[in-house]
Formats: C-alpha cells, sequence, structure tokens
C-alpha cells in the first residue's frame, strides 16, 4: 500500500466530479428537495420528526452507492483500470482513492443536507447537530463503499443501476423505517440485524430522540464502520490484476 | 539496456479466451533498444500476446520474462509503459491532467509531462478536455500517459490505427528517436505498410508466429515487392505445407 499514490487517485477522482457541475449539483441539491417535499407532506403533523432524520441517513446511502458504483464501473470499462493495474498504483491504493474523493464528496452532501433538515424544514433534534451530521457523513460513506463493492459484480452499466433495487430497496424496506425492527418476523428480523443500513438508521434515529444515547449511538457507529472497511477490503479483492 | 539484449521473452506461450485457444505454444524474443512490428491480421492474438506482455492476460501455460522479470512482476510497473487499444485516458479530464496523473503514479514530475505532451504533438491541445479531441487526438493523449515516466521499454497495441498519414509519420519518426535513445518498443498494427518503419517485424496469425524477421528479410525471403504481398506469400506457403 501507498498512501501517497491513494491521495493522487483520490485527487484526480476528485477533479473528474468538478468537471461536471451537473452531478455535483444533484449530490448536493437531491436530498435537500427530498428533505424538504417530507417536511411539506407531514407539515403540521409529528412525523416528520420521527422519520426525517430517519431519511436523512437513507437519502446519502442510496445516492453515494448509485454515483460510486457507475464511477468505479466506468473505469473498468474504458479501459483505464487495465492501464493502472500495470502501473505502481496497488488496488488498495485505488480502493482508498476513491473512498477519499468520494468520501469528501459524502461530506458536503451531508453537512448541507443535515443544516438544510434543521434549519430549513424545523427538524427537532434532541442531540447535537454535529453529531447528527457526523452520523449522515458515516452513512453517505458507507452507501459508497457498498456501492464500490457492487460495481465489482456488475459487468455492464445496465447492472450496475440494477444493483440499487435489488441490494439497497431491500434495506430501505428492512432498516425499521416502515415496520420497526423489533415487530418483524423473526427471519426478517435476523436479516436487518445483519445489514448495514439499519444501523445507520438506528443511529440516526437516536440523535433524534435523546441527547444521552452514548453507548447504544458508539456501538451503531462500530457496526457502520467495519462495514465500511469489510466493503473496502472486499472490494479491492473484485479487482483483478489478470483478466482472462 | 544494451544491444543485444533481450527485453521480452516469450516461451511456450498458449492463451485461452473464451473457451477458444488464441495463442498456441508462441516462442518469441523481442531485442531491446529497437522497434519490434507485431503485424498480423485482427482477431490473430496480437492483443492477446501484447495483454501478456504486460501481465494483465490470464494465461494457461508458457512462461513471458520481460526485462529479465516475469511479466506483471511489481519491479517491472515503473519500466514498462503500456497503451491500450482504445485510447486508456479519463474523458472528463484535460490532456494535461491526464498525463500529470499517469505520470504522477510514476513518479515523474510536471515537466515530464509538459515534454511528453510536446512529443506526441499536443502542446495546443493540453488544456481540453479529452472527450472533445479526435480520435487520432485521443490516442496521441493516451500515448503521452505512457511516455511520461521514460519507461524503459513500451509496449503499444495499435498505436497509429485510425490517424492520418502524416501524423503516422510523424509517430514512427517518434518511436525510431525513441529506440535510438536506448529503449525497447514493442508496437501492433494490422497494417502491413507500417512493416517497413520497425527494425524487426514478428507476424502473427491465428494464434501462431509466421515469421521472425527484418523487413529486408522479409521481402529477400519471399521475392515479394512490399511487405502486404510478402504476408500473403508466407499464408500461401503454410497453407500449402
Amino acid at each position: 500500500m501507498n498512501p501517497r499514490l491513494a491521495f493522487l487517485t483520490g485527487g484526480r477522482v476528485l477533479r473528474q466530479i468538478k468537471a461536471d457541475p451537473r452531478t455535483v449539483g444533484l449530490l448536493v441539491v437531491v436530498p435537500c428537495v427530498l428533505m424538504g417535499l417530507l417536511a411539506w407532506m407531514y407539515h403540521g403533523t409529528p412525523i416528520f420528526d420521527l422519520i426525517g432524520a430517519a431519511l436523512l441517513g437513507v437519502f446519502p446511502f442510496v445516492v453515494m452507492f448509485v454515483v460510486t458504483s457507475v464511477a468505479t464501473l466506468r473505469e473498468r470499462t474504458s479501459g483505464t483500470l487495465e492501464r493502472l493495474l500495470t502501473t505502481p498504483l496497488g488496488k488498495a491504493d485505488f480502493m482508498i482513492g476513491y473512498a477519499i474523493a468520494f468520501g469528501i464528496a459524502a461530506v458536503v452532501q451531508a453537512v448541507v443536507a443535515a443544516a438544510f433538515a434543521v434549519w430549513v424544514c424545523g427538524l427537532s433534534i434532541a442531540g447535537a447537530l454535529w453529531v447528527l451530521i457526523l452520523v449522515a457523513v458515516l452513512d453517505a460513506v458507507l452507501g459508497m463503499a457498498f456501492g464500490l463493492l457492487a460495481s465489482g459484480f456488475a459487468r455492464t452499466e445496465f447492472q450496475a443501476v440494477q444493483f440499487m433495487p435489488a441490494l439497497v430497496l431491500p434495506q430501505v424496506l428492512l432498516c425499521g423505517l416502515l415496520v420497526p425492527r423489533d415487530q418483524l418476523p423473526d427471519v426478517l428480523r435476523w436479516l436487518s440485524d445483519v445489514l448495514p443500513l439499519s444501523y445507520a438508521v438506528d443511529a440516526m434515529q437516536r440523535v433524534t430522540t435523546s441527547a444521552d444515547v452514548a453507548g447504544d449511538l458508539v456501538s451503531d457507529v462500530l457496526v457502520i464502520l467495519a462495514w465500511i472497511v469489510a466493503s473496502l477490503l472486499l472490494g479491492s479483492l473484485t479487482l483483478r490484476r489478470r483478466t482472462p | 539496456m544494451k544491444n543485444g539484449d533481450v527485453a521480452i521473452d516469450v516461451s511456450g506461450l498458449t492463451v485461452r479466451r473464451g473457451g477458444r485457444r488464441v495463442l498456441h505454444g508462441v516462442t518469441v524474443a523481442v531485442p531491446a533498444g529497437q522497434v519490434v512490428g507485431l503485424l498480423g491480421p485482427s482477431g490473430g492474438g496480437k492483443s492477446t500476446l501484447i495483454r501478456a506482455v504486460v501481465g494483465v492476460q490470464v494465461v494457461e501455460s508458457g512462461a513471458v520474462t520481460v526485462l529479465g522479470s516475469p511479466a506483471g512482476s511489481p519491479q517491472l510497473r515503473r519500466r514498462v509503459g503500456y497503451v491500450t487499444q482504445s485510447p486508456s485516458v479519463y474523458a472528463d479530464l484535460t490532456v494535461r491532467e491526464n498525463v500529470r496523473y499517469f505520470g504522477s503514479l510514476v513518479g515523474a514530475d510536471q515537466s515530464a509531462a509538459e515534454e511528453a505532451i510536446a512529443l506526441v504533438d499536443l502542446g495546443s491541445h493540453a488544456e481540453v478536455r479529452v472527450q472533445n479531441l479526435s480520435g487520432g487526438q485521443r490516442s496521441r493523449a493516451s500515448l503521452a500517459a505512457a511516455l511520461v515516466g521514460r519507461p524503459e521499454l513500451l509496449v503499444l497495441d495499435e498505436p497509429t490505427v485510425g490517424l492520418d498519414p502524416v501524423l503516422r509519420r510523424d509517430l514512427w519518426a517518434l518511436f525510431s528517436r525513441l529506440a535510438a535513445e536506448g529503449r525497447s518498443l514493442l508496437v501492433s498494427s494490422h497494417v502491413m505498410d507500417e512493416a517497413t518503419r520497425c527494425d524487426r517485424l514478428l507476424l502473427l496469425r491465428n494464434g501462431r508466429i509466421l515469421a521472425d524477421t527484418t523487413p529486408d528479410g522479409l521481402l529477400a525471403e519471399t521475392g515479394a515487392a512490399d511487405a502486404e504481398s510478402a504476408f500473403l506469400a508466407l499464408i500461401e506457403r503454410e497453407v500449402a505445407a
């Protein structure tokens, strides 16, 4: 592993993102529009406070998943990945480079969306705003790491895009947003105990409902971090220097 | 690398792709410090042989030694420059951003990037995004991204395809200059006329080496007037045998 090469690669990916202002706009604006829509729909009811924060964890996860899986797939199909793997750049450097670049994009996205939810939409949170933002950032980074992993199993852009409904929607269904996780049938509850988005949503809900949930929040965050690291490691295994 | 040394040594290389054998026990040596042309029709195994040399091809059997190390070894990654058949540069970045990035991976600084851009004559297009370049300019940008690290061995898969005659002549002149500096080049092409621009020729057809010779040797051996008819003569001889 060579951190310098990982940073150089991260810088290059950031330059690519910057070269596409419409993507930057969509990354930042779409979660805000969705939050605003939700606040408007549930105007005058307590529901926005209940699910607003949870969805603040879901939106960045979904958006970063799609953007990252398509970006890395493009690298595979354009031949640039084959070329990169003949240079001193290691597979881990490649993955970490992408994680750095999209991690920074995720930070910007999560900060803007969380600030918009609290200050514009009036989302009331019991905990500190910075904790909300921190968890939102982690959720976005989780989506990115998951997208990197998924792109390893896609051969075409069509497949990559369809991994969204295949791998992300079931997590949204089982994360406790529709039916509280402890009321799910046993098998589904076990499944939701394993899936990373459940912890992302749990953590967001803890921040909104109580100012003092340090222990549970920390364990949620640790599970999310473990999933991020595992996805990046597994993702780098899907990079093959030699291909048939 | 001294003259007379071997840059690439391939022995008994057999490769299967998609259930079909595309290289049948190829054995060949590419001398150092020369421009060696890898010629033959499309689908004959040129790209597969090139991919094996840069170490990205899964091989069934045989050995490929490059600059004294097994193909694809970590110690070769700074010493070998590879240009894929379709331009493998980032379409959304400028020529300069691309060349600087690929250069930075092999420890080349920004002045090396400017030099490489000038070598392929893209100085006036350095700030243009690759997606706004013509096909020929794109492939030259891709070439610059390989030249930037001043590799000892350049492996180029059809670098002149689709270029106009003037650019093709300029690029072959560049290859000769690089060889004169002591660099080794393996350049594939399916245009037989380009054979005359090489120091040595390898003719690859149906996954087998048909000839390993010099341009003059090829013409003398077959009695043909040009490279294309010499190649046809070799094929007819093989079919008859």
